[in-house]
């Protein structure tokens, strides 16, 4: 039997399929399933200081290979949402908790009151591309993204990671930016920037117009990202984007990334999909004769 | 594709001063229960079950509940809407002698389901609540399926004195049914529950939904059930174990607010 187990920093997983944030991932309850489902990890939806209803729907509208989605960052605000958390004290598998602000005071306050509630790790959302004030346009600037890395990864013991967005001109200088600063690993990609227009209304579909693509259609952006991060810095790499079977998990691997975040594939293939591609994975180790899942980790590189 | 489709308003009926009809064409087919998701353009997207079913016409019974639905309701025959799905399970149907227990504006979303048992040559009975005899819609074309047809008025203008659940009480009593179907506030459904139920009870519960395809969590009730596509119908066992149910539901930000 081939050993799927993989460690980030500090954190060991049983197998390398993590819930990514914004799926599933409000309430404990949900949480719960998606463990039940499989997952070898959790990201909790993103939350902020104070409450957000996000944007009028229509928020997400499937396209071609894909979904694109303005949620808008909906979250009870943290202040509430630490009784979900609370809830999931006993985790059988990591918790993390993915936070948002629109400066370094407003993610730490988050960092630290995660770290309290039991929080395994911690997951910065400075890439959200439909967000005003928040998300990329913290995470687009070097000085910027360091100054939060640094205040969160100084404020709390549990680690840090950052989720960067493809949305940018060069990702490895923010990778480096974001390791000078402390992070212990980085989670790319976020969904690519993207818009849908309904031609007999020659309307945006969104409420938002522009959205976040996700799904198997941004998978080789996602693996160059991983490829290219992963020989610029040290720290893990988490791979994410249009991760939907035990083969995509495999090239992501191969890319450089340590572990992998599913999202879109909880619509294509149900709750259960983190069992699915955990079992088509044990399936290809053994039939490559590979023992080790981490023996694959940068396989493609020179 | 998970796509809004728009579609035209091809009839506007007003059932009440505050219920509207609307039919549109979309020729697909719809298991009484599911429901679509709606797009006001402009306005918002919100999910609304089918009111009415023919192979190439659907409806929409809606109440004015809100900006969504008052937005809506000033659409006129002509105007777009953009429609997506139909979602969810729908009703089993199972049966001969189903009871059906509608309250407020449940009785659109179950008026479907008592024409296509009644074309099965059932015994149906449905039970319609309403706060005033004013308030109430479809009796009379619930009556021509041929449905033992029983109403209740919260204020006795109308039918039974009383809620539909003293009234199912009663009833629940004296016959043998086999299954209930229920649609309506969830503290009545509530309330249903700790009767002697029928074998089979199904119930259509509403959330506020945004994805509408089971992904972003928005509508999950209990362990991670997502109402838009685990449900909206759920059977006693489930409904049993959800400590939410007929307590509290969750706003656009995630928070919990009391359903009583």
């Amino acid at each position: 039997m081939p050993n799927l187990t993989t460690t980030i920093g500090p954190l060991t997983l049983k197998n390398p399929t993590i819930l990514a944030s914004g799926i599933m991932d409000e309430d404990a309850g949900s949480i719960r399933r998606m463990i039940a489902g499989g997952a070898g990890a959790v990201v909790t939806k993103s939350i902020g200081i104070t409450p957000r209803d996000g944007y009028p729907n229509p928020t997400v509208v499937e396209t071609t290979c894909g979904l694109l989605n303005a949620m808008g960052l909906p979250n009870p605000g943290i202040d509430t949402f630490t009784t979900e958390l609370d809830e999931l004290k006993k985790s059988p598998v990591p918790v993390i908790g993915s936070i948002y602000g629109k400066d370094a005071e407003e993610f730490k306050i988050l960092a630290k009151k995660m770290q309290h509630h039991h929080a395994d790790a911690l997951e910065l959302n400075v890439s959200c591309p439909h967000a005003k004030h928040y998300g990329m346009e913290v995470g687009m600037d070097p000085d910027i993204l360091a100054d939060i890395t640094q205040a969160v990864t100084t404020a709390v013991h549990i680690p840090v990671f950052v989720k960067l967005s493809p949305n940018v001109t060069d990702i490895t200088s923010l990778a480096q930016a974001v390791q000078e600063a402390g992070a212990d690993a980085i989670v790319a990609i976020n969904t690519l920037k993207g818009m849908t227009i309904d031609l007999d209304l020659r309307r945006p579909v969104l409420a938002n117009k522009t959205g976040g693509y996700s799904g198997p259609a941004i998978k080789p952006v996602g693996i160059r990202c991983v490829y290219d991060i992963s020989q610029h810095v040290t720290i893990p790499v988490i791979g994410v984007g249009g991760i939907t079977t035990g083969t995509d998990v495999i090239e992501y691997l191969m890319a450089g990334a340590s572990a992998v975040q599913i999202g879109t594939a909880v619509y294509l293939r149900g709750p259960s999909v983190f069992s699915l591609i955990t079992k088509e994975l044990r399936a290809w180790l053994t039939k490559h004769h590979v023992d080790n899942l981490a023996d694959l980790i940068g396989a493609a590189h020179p | 594709m998970n796509t809004p489709r728009i579609t035209t308003i091809r009839s506007v009926k007003h059932e009440t001063s505050t219920v509207t009809t609307f039919t549109f064409q979309d020729p697909v087919s719809i298991v009484p229960g599911q429901f679509y998701m709606i797009w006001i353009p402009g306005v918002d997207e919100i999910p609304m079950s089918v009111s009415s079913i023919s192979p190439s016409l659907k409806g929409i019974t809606f109440r004015r509940v809100g900006d969504a639905t008052e937005a809506l309701e000033k659409r006129g025959k002509g105007d777009a809407i953009g429609i997506r799905g139909p979602y969810g399970n729908g009703f089993s149907l199972r049966g001969r002698r189903p009871i059906f227990v509608a309250g407020g504006t449940g009785a659109a979303m179950l008026a479907p389901a008592v024409e296509r048992m009644q074309q099965q040559h059932k015994h149906t009975t449905v039970i319609i609540g309403a706060k005033t005899k004013d308030d109430l819609f479809f009796e009379h074309r619930l009556t021509r399926t041929g449905a033992k047809v029983l109403v209740t008025t919260d204020d006795g203008s109308k039918g039974f004195h009383g809620f539909a659940t003293d009234l199912a009480k009663n009833i629940l009593q004296q016959n043998p049914y086999d299954t209930m179907y229920t649609c309506g506030p969830e503290p009545m459904m509530k309330a249903l529950l700790s009767l002697r139920l029928p074998p089979v009870f199904e119930a259509s519960i509403e959330r506020y939904m945004k994805c509408a395809i089971g992904l972003c969590g928005q509508c999950c009730i209990g362990e991670g059930l997502r109402v838009c596509a685990d449900g909206p119908i759920f059977d006693a066992t489930t409904l049993r174990k959800i400590p939410e149910f007929g307590r509290y539901q969750r706003d656009a930000a995630g928070r919990k607010v009391s359903l009583s």
